[in-house]
């Protein structure tokens, strides 16, 4: 699966709003969203704000992605255990993976480790995207994020989508 | 000006408009003088809610979101005021009550007695922005900015006298289920 075909399985499933901070695993993927007119994608300063923009436009009737480098997650706990999952607001995570199997740059190598753990911890449901099961994946995410109101985390590794 | 009384004169010049409160004593005070459905108490996540207003405007640009921050609040996050910049809602107003200090944990000092807010939001691209310390200019400044197009942003200066309010007794899915029926409406 390309890029713009990954956005359109998101914009077909529903979400049309998006917010985060790049990674060069996402890069095409924001490129895209940023450039297309069918897209909504607003550049944030920190993950953290990210969501709270997401936050914003959920209670004014959307249904926001927010996208981010795993190393953004550090940024996002707060954000996470005192807003999203108090409130009981549903979002989709795109988290990309850096430090996957500790072969990246140092900076990357701590939070490639413990990240699934992180999420495992805040009890926020967690897949890792498979290339071959995706538009699955997004479609039943995306149903069990709205019906338990709950935030839902897809992991993307390097070149899954090109 | 208390900053009590300074909540008391926003309340007092808004009809329709939402209302996103940061965490600590604003929310609580603005639980206490007007409760309503149209207030959004955000009871944690300090610093974020600049971005909650920013992607309520965005989302509803037919209804008026005015935000009420804290110094501490804004200046936790103040690449927030950039990305609203950027995004430019012309339906946000955002009220910064600056006592200089983080006065719900002990009135630990800010930088805001040096950091001039008003003139780093508009360097960051808000269409209009005022600093003032009295209710009736205040009053004044809200009245034409919810007039004319935004994004605005007033820096009201307050002093540390405090109000003895109660704590918000909604559950934050009770907060947030009221404010979406009546946020969606229309």
């Amino acid at each position: 699966m390309n890029h713009k075909e990954f956005c359109s399985l998101l914009k077909k499933n529903g979400f049309d709003f998006y917010t985060g901070v790049p990674c060069s695993i996402l890069s095409n993927i924001i490129i895209y969203m940023s450039r297309s007119t069918e897209f909504t994608y607003i550049p944030a300063t920190r993950e953290d704000e990210a969501i709270g923009v997401a936050v914003g436009a959920y209670m004014g009737g959307k249904r926001p992605v927010v996208l981010m480098q795993n190393s953004g997650l550090g940024n996002s706990i707060n954000a996470l255990t005192s807003l999203v999952l108090p409130y009981q607001i549903p979002l989709l995570f795109i988290i990309s993976w850096r430090g996957y199997q500790g072969k990246d740059e140092p900076e990357h190598i701590f939070m490639g480790k413990y990240m699934i753990d992180f999420l495992k911890v805040m009890k926020v449901p967690t897949e890792i995207i498979e290339k071959d099961v995706v538009e699955e994946q997004v479609m039943r995410n995306s149903r069990i994020m709205e019906e338990q109101k709950i935030p839902i985390a897809l992991i993307l590794k390097k070149d899954v989508i090109m | 000006m208390r900053r009590y009384d300074a909540v008391k004169a926003i309340v007092e010049c808004l009809r329709d408009e939402y209302i996103i409160a940061c965490n600590g004593r604003i929310s609580r005070e603005l639980f206490a003088i007007k409760d309503q459905p149209r207030n959004f108490y955000m009871l944690g996540s300090m610093g974020l809610a600049s971005a909650i207003g920013l992607g309520a405007s965005l989302a509803k640009p037919n209804k008026k979101i005015v935000i009420l921050a804290g110094d501490g609040n804004i200046l936790m996050s103040l690449g927030t005021l950039a990305t609203i910049g950027k995004a430019s809602p012309k339906n946000l107003i955002h009220i910064v009550l600056d006592n200089e200090c983080h006065e719900s944990t002990g009135g630990q000092a800010t930088s805001s007695s040096i950091t001039k807010l008003d003139i780093i939001a508009s360097s960051a691209g808000f269409a209009n922005s005022k600093c003032t310390d009295s209710a009736d200019m205040l009053k004044e400044v809200l009245k034409k900015f919810l007039r004319i197009e935004g994004p605005s942003f007033i820096h009201v200066k307050v002093n540390r006298k405090r109000v003895e309010v109660p704590r918000v007794s909604l559950s934050p899915p009770e907060i947030k289920d009221r404010f979406m029926k009546e946020f969606l409406k229309h």
